[in-house]
């Protein structure tokens, strides 16, 4: 069964609303996206009917609370098919999480002169922890460069993973749109002897996602991307890293045991979830991956592949040279997120027109400057499609874009 | 596109096209650097300043349409004025833009001439931190030449 796009974004409000008597087309979706009723609804019948601290108090309420809480961390290990729950650590959203690994793992396992190795295609969310690690520690990082078809150049990888403690890549560019060989990158990192860390930011919500398949060490995601609210974004680890890793924020809620001179960790995950967590938030999350859950991952993927075809054909059909996509070709290594630049007009007046028809895309540098520079770009346009977009969405694109040319 | 002609006003397209004082000066002009971190945008401003006059200015690096025009929109009406007649157009400007308020500092005779055509901007708030980018950057300049 092909996904029913049409009765999908029936289940988002914010999709039908009309700005100046027109419909909107929301295609800034790598950067958040939008969130089905169904989850608004758990969010909101959670705060009306069950709302309770979680964990702490031993009343029925709470108690009802701390489960439904606990099932929200099952489903998310299930979606990620983690090995079991006691991996899926709640953060405040994947930067977090990423400072997480570089806060806990890297400065409890990486002394001056060890290795960190990065890509050219990360966002500055898995750029800055490690330099902040760098700069404190004297640690080492090598950068994984690009093809001239926005892929990973993997034949130097070898060599720049030689003596390397860990690998931290992204499996899907937030820019070009390019979708990593995750499975390969991980089996690269450990036969160098290093720890692989996915930032999944891009990769989770559109396609499915198993960290045993990969492989992988760790990955960080984020909730708001997925159809869940803002506020929360998850952290897995392998059990026996998280086992060996210090905690990372100190507080209520990851302690066994407190005395006047030391304290005890609590057992996993809540060693690593310090202070009241987001607690809403989190049964959000369960409600959206419930809701990716039931119309299918592989379905989601598929969609986003038939839209990418048709966009890159309708965007080079009609303006040709005029417009140029970084990013892959191949629409089966890459995801639904366009980055162009168009006849030479600043993205920020590109889309300050498109704006005009309701057609909402992100300018700017996509908070990765370092990639911006490689590929000669100091901003461009973004369009970022997901299950709820369509092919009405692409021609607004194509059409509006045609206005652009009519100032400039 | 009829809704935008207030922000995209003919006389900023022709100073974003064809941009007054665009290059650079060598020392010991004075060069500031700016940037707008939300778009990537950066901006060199050049001044050669004696005397107390602005003797020559001119502005390099890259940004949309309304950053740059509003660069070289400036480096025309600042060029050959003396400092504080400098700030005080600057100052205008801001409040013009919304970002500062009219305290009664900046003297009621200064005409912006055309920069008034930036007004159109303020309708559009993400679009503010363009427009004052190259004239923060002069100030800072200013600021230095001083020091």
């Amino acid at each position: 069964m092909t996904l029913d796009v049409a009765a999908i974004r029936r289940e988002f409000p914010l999709l039908c609303r009309r700005v100046a008597d027109k419909p909107i087309h929301y295609l800034d979706s790598a950067n958040t996206s939008h969130k089905p009723e169904s989850v608004i609804n758990a969010m909101s019948t959670f705060m009306r009917e069950s709302y309770s601290p979680i964990g702490r108090s031993s009343y029925s309420l709470a108690s009802e609370a701390s489960d439904s809480y606990e099932a929200a961390r099952t489903k998310v290990a299930r979606f990620i098919n983690a090995r079991t729950s006691r991996e899926v650590v709640f953060t405040r959203n994947a930067t977090e999480s990423l400072n997480l690994a570089a806060q806990s793992w890297g400065r409890a396992n990486l002394t001056r002169g060890d290795v960190v190795v990065l890509t050219h295609m990360e966002h500055h969310s898995n750029i800055v922890p490690w330099q902040m690690l760098a700069k404190e520690k004297g640690v080492e990082i090598r950068w994984v460069p690009l093809t001239k078809d926005f892929q990973l150049d993997l034949a130097p990888l070898e060599q720049l993973l030689r003596g390397a403690k860990a690998f931290a890549f992204t499996s899907m560019s937030n820019v070009l749109g390019t979708i990593n060989p995750t499975r390969e990158l991980c089996a690269a990192a450990h036969a160098a002897g290093a720890i692989a860390i996915v930032d999944g930011c891009q990769s989770v919500p559109h396609m499915a996602t198993d960290v045993q398949q990969w492989d992988a060490d760790m990955l960080a995601f984020s909730s708001h991307k997925m159809c869940g609210p803002t506020g929360v974004g998850v952290f897995w680890a392998r059990e026996n890293l998280l086992d060996s890793m210090p905690p990372f924020l100190g507080g209520g809620g990851m302690i066994s045991e407190v005395r006047l001179d030391n304290f005890t960790c609590a057992e996993l995950p809540h060693k690593f979830e310090a202070g009241t967590p987001p607690i809403v938030e989190v049964i959000g999350l369960g409600a959206a991956v419930d809701f990716l859950e039931r119309v299918g991952m592989s379905e989601v993927r598929r969609h986003e592949i038939e839209l990418t075809n048709y966009a890159y054909h309708a965007l080079t059909a009609r303006y040709g040279d005029d417009i140029t996509i970084h990013g892959p070709v191949n629409p089966e290594v890459r995801g639904a997120t366009f980055s162009f630049a168009f006849r030479g007009v600043h993205p920020h007046d590109v889309s300050q027109v498109l704006d005009q028809h309701n057609v909402y895309v992100r300018a700017g540098h996509h908070c990765a400057k370092p990639l911006m520079r490689l590929i000669g770009a100091n901003a461009t346009a973004r369009a970022s499609m997901y299950l709820y977009s369509n092919e009405a969405d692409v021609d607004a694109l194509v059409e509006a874009l045609d206005d652009v040319s009519s100032i400039f | 596109m009829s809704n935008l002609e207030d922000l995209y006003r003919e006389v900023i397209l022709d100073h974003y096209r064809t941009p007054r004082n665009k290059g650079e000066l060598p020392p010991p002009a004075i060069c500031t650097e700016g940037a707008n971190p939300l778009c990537g945008d950066e901006i060199r401003i050049f001044l050669d300043v004696a005397d107390g006059v602005v003797r020559d200015v001119r502005f390099s690096g890259h940004g949309c349409s309304i950053s740059q025009a509003s660069a070289s929109m400036m480096t025309a009406a600042v060029k050959g004025q003396p400092v504080a007649d400098v700030r005080a157009v600057a100052k205008r400007f801001k409040q013009m833009m919304t970002i500062e308020e009219d305290d009664g500092q900046a003297p009621a005779d200064v005409r912006l001439g055309d920069i008034e055509a930036l007004q159109g901007v303020v309708k559009y708030p993400v679009r503010i931190k363009c427009a004052v980018l190259g004239w923060n950057t002069l100030l800072a300049g200013l600021d230095s030449a001083k020091a």
